[in-house]
């Protein structure tokens, strides 16, 4: 695998780094190589969010994705995961600036965060810093678990995501 | 509260449901000692001592290093450990997600450069 991975011509993946900066909140930043009007394009539009959102390492399909982008507007995804009830994660968006900051609520428990995502173009490429402030420290550490239990389960199916990543990766 | 369904965790939870064990936790926490200082401080023989540090080692809550003949015992990095697992299991998902989005923002890329080619024509 290493020597197919060096013999193709694979662009840099850029880190995602993660920040716990208080006990309530957390940040994850990552830089994308492209403008923050596609980037943000990327996260107000169904039908790419769709796309990136649940990747199949996370062991659940999306089954429907209403997002209303704008002020006040509301969202709701609802996730299938095998062998349990499906699963609704929705809230409102309170602050819409296109291009540069998202700003929503999640709406499912008392213990939902107020996510906070900037887009910052430098050179073409775009930082991104999403904040999650949740309404206590106990919500934050159940936070780390959840979703992320999935993708440790099902690690080997990210492990074949990457492959087909690498293997397929660069312009087509 | 963090729910772990780990092994390791459950290794925990036996380790602590000893009163002695518990004792020797609180003791570590205070100061390092030898097996035969907590031998002493908790009136048992060091065989007796050696079996309930081994199991402390196994829930990784204590580690031991043998100098010479002492063998001396503190409390794991466990707690930081812990901290970095949890970093690790928020990021993931997020990775997974911005490794997708990346081939989102490629194509769309590609689309606003022909959509610009066939404007200047």
């Amino acid at each position: 695998m290493n020597a197919i991975r060096e013999s193709e011509p694979t662009p840099v993946t850029n880190r995602t780094t993660v920040e716990r900066k208080s006990e309530r909140e957390v940040v994850v930043t990552r830089t994308f190589n492209g403008p923050a009007r596609i980037v943000f394009e990327a996260w107000t539009k169904p039908e790419l969010i769709k796309r990136w959102w649940v990747p199949k390492s996370m062991g659940m399909t999306l089954l429907s994705c209403d997002m209303d982008v704008r002020v006040g507007g509301t969202y709701r995804f609802v996730f299938d995961q095998d062998a349990s009830e499906p699963m609704a994660f929705f809230g409102k968006y309170i602050e819409v600036t296109p291009y540069s900051r998202l700003v929503w609520t999640n709406e499912e428990s008392d213990d939902g965060a107020v996510t906070t995502v900037t887009f910052e173009e430098q050179g073409g490429k775009t930082l991104l810093a999403m904040r999650e402030l949740y309404p206590s420290k106990e919500a934050l550490d159940a936070a780390g678990t959840g979703a992320a239990e999935a993708t440790v389960e099902t690690f080997a199916q990210l492990d074949e995501l990457l492959v087909t990543l690498s293997a397929g990766a660069g312009p087509s | 509260m963090v729910q772990y369904t780990s092994p390791r965790l459950d290794a925990s939870f036996a380790a602590i449901s000893d009163a002695t064990r518990r004792g020797v936790l609180e003791q570590l926490g205070r100061a390092d000692a030898s097996i035969t200082d907590l031998a002493e401080t908790f009136h048992m023989t060091l065989t007796g001592m050696r079996k309930h540090v081994l199991v402390l080692e196994q829930a990784d809550l204590v580690t031991t290093e043998k100098v010479g003949r002492v063998r001396t015992c503190r409390l794991s990095r466990r707690r930081l450990d812990e901290e970095t697992e949890w970093i690790e299991r928020y990021r993931r998902p997020w990775d997974a997600r911005f490794e997708e989005l990346d081939d989102v923002v490629e194509e769309l890329k590609r689309k606003e450069q022909v959509d610009e080619r066939n404007t200047r024509k």
